[in-house]
């Protein structure tokens, strides 16, 4: 399929899922889509369209929590990015890890560095914090104050 | 049957980065698998978030000290997504030869170790000694053995001079006989095939289902190459052959890296001698606001950083995906199943990095230390010697 083919097809497929495409690039293209669609979205993307899944960026932009799924069409290089835009303060989203194994690890390390719950996810421990790190505070948060105030960290640089 | 809990980390002497394994065996299979990372955890994400997009490139140099090049070069490829821009041929190329540089003494030090680990010494010493020939190189062509900061957004800091170009070819086509020799170390002997065929096996729908990467995933017969599919730097200006093999096993995956050598060889050798003139640079200025991705095929696989800058001279956002992210939970796939003596080349076939200190002990259900690192080690090397007595 070329690429155009391919965004055709996900247009046609999710037409009342998609909130809005840019086309920003003959390599780059960003879905913004809604946050309930996307289990459905992932499924026919990875399972059916052989895309194969690159990893998830999530990003605190104040108003709410962005998360994108990157995702590759190998064949035509094209990068597809899903996007979500998640309310806070408590935001929360289906969790990929039941369709494919890929996500979960990502998934577990966007709960505990932006606070999403995953909802569904088999396993949400922690994966990169230590086990003193306080509940409810999230490192990659904009709002985030350093909370340990008997750490010594090097603010030289 | 009884099962045992065996960790071994959190400073595990196999790979590069500190994770920890806890391996339940029955009797000498092992049953389940558990891996914690987050040891060696620096926040890099959230630290590149506070430097201008200039200095990024030196704090993601150094994520990883044998990597070094990837991260930089997807972090510029990002940047530069942005605008977005194509830096300079002679740039491009001069990449493309750091990189390759790069891949060859990783999978150099990498294939050592692994002949270490199975008790076959001299593959260590050769892999080794033929890695400080490519790090002499890497010396010659960037002024460093290791963290060669060649990188910046919209280009390359430093040009290769033309009078080191005759040198370091010779350099490097000099490498050819011992890698000849390395390959047939590992394809004839019948032990090392013994230790490593059918070990392991990666299948590809799993490589597919936890999106596996890099040698990993095409030890099991996944053609996935970002230099073939997502083509950047000059990889598609010189001819080389992407390495695929069917089976997933141990074996695989090293033939999959050996191989893979003399393509680097090859691809390294084409970009110096056709090397095109002009620019290195196009001193970018300004970053405007929006956001890029960046990725590019590191020795492990995919290395993949998004960039999203607001029009400051910061980045808002900088995500970082190393290869081992990836390959590390198909473990769960591959050392279930198989012995306790086998896991320790298992665990170190997806060549997650190695550099720290070794801190690994198997305790029994009371705690007592059973084994300690150096002993899991000598358990692996001393099935191989049994089966080379049994060969003999």
């Amino acid at each position: 399929m070329t690429r155009e083919e391919i965004l055709k097809a996900i247009k046609d497929k999710f037409k009342g899922d998609i909130i809005d495409i840019f086309d920003k690039s003959p390599k780059r293209a960003y879905i913004e889509i809604r946050p309930e669609s996307i289990r459905k979205v992932a499924k026919h993307v990875f399972g059916a369209m052989g895309a194969r899944f690159n990893i998830a960026t999530g990003v605190d932009v104040r108003g709410h929590i962005e998360i994108l799924y990157h995702f590759t069409f190998e064949e035509i290089a094209l990068v597809v990015s899903f996007r979500v835009k998640l309310e806070k303060p408590k935001p929360e989203i289906d969790s990929l890890t039941p369709l494919f194994e890929a996500t979960n690890w990502i998934e577990r390390e966007i709960h505990e560095l932006l606070g999403v719950n995953f909802k569904g996810h088999p396993d949400l421990r922690r994966l990169l914090l230590p086990d003193e790190w306080p509940e409810g505070i999230y490192p990659l948060r904009c709002d985030y104050k350093e909370w340990d105030k008997k750490a010594i960290r090097d603010r030289g640089v | 049957m009884a099962k045992t809990i065996v960790p071994i980390g959190p400073y595990h002497p196999l790979q590069e980065e500190p994770e920890f394994f806890t391996l339940t065996v029955e009797g000498e299979r092992v049953v389940d698998i558990d891996v914690s990372i987050g040891y060696n955890h620096r926040g890099i994400e959230k630290l590149s978030e506070r430097k201008t997009f200039d200095q990024s490139t030196f704090v993601i140099e150094r994520i990883c000290g044998i990597c070094s090049t990837s991260h930089p070069f997807a972090y510029t490829r990002a940047v530069e997504d942005i605008i977005p821009v194509e830096v300079p041929e002679r740039a491009k190329y001069i990449r493309t030869i750091i990189a390759e540089g790069e891949r060859l003494h990783s999978h150099l030090l990498w294939l050592g170790l692994a002949g270490h680990f199975l008790g076959y010494n001299t593959i260590y010493m050769w892999a080794w000694k033929l890695r400080e020939e490519i790090l002499e190189v890497m010396e010659i062509l960037s002024g460093n053995r290791n963290n060669y900061a060649m990188f910046k957004p919209g280009g390359v800091r430093r040009d290769i001079k033309p009078e080191d170009i005759p040198g370091v070819v010779k350099k490097i086509e000099s490498i050819v006989p011992t890698l000849v020799m390395l390959k047939k170390a590992v394809t004839d002997d019948p032990v090392f095939h013994a230790r490593t065929k059918g070990i392991g096996v990666l299948t590809g729908e799993d490589s597919i289902n936890y999106a596996a990467l890099g040698p990993t995933s095409r030890a099991s017969g996944i053609a996935r190459d970002i230099r073939k599919d997502s083509s950047y730097g000059a990889y598609d200006k010189v001819e080389w052959d992407m390495i695929v093999s069917k089976n997933g096993d141990v074996f695989d995956k090293v033939i999959v890296r050996i191989l893979e050598m003399f393509e680097s060889v090859k691809i390294m050798k084409q970009c110096l001698l056709n090397l095109p003139g002009g620019e290195i640079d196009l001193n970018l200025k300004n970053i405007p606001p929006g956001e890029g991705i960046g990725h590019v095929e590191a020795p492990r696989g995919e290395t993949f950083h998004y960039v999203r800058s607001d029009g400051t001279n910061r980045p808002v956002r900088h995500k970082v995906r190393a290869p081992t992210f990836m390959n590390l939970p198909t473990f769960k796939a591959t050392v279930i199943g198989e012995t306790i003596s086998d896991a320790t080349i298992i665990l170190a076939a997806i060549d997650p990095c190695y550099c720290c200190t070794e801190r690994m002990a198997v305790r029994d259900a009371r705690g007592r230390k059973l084994y300690a690192g150096e002993d899991l080690v000598r358990l692996s090397q001393e099935k191989t010697e049994k089966m080379r007595g049994n060969a003999a």
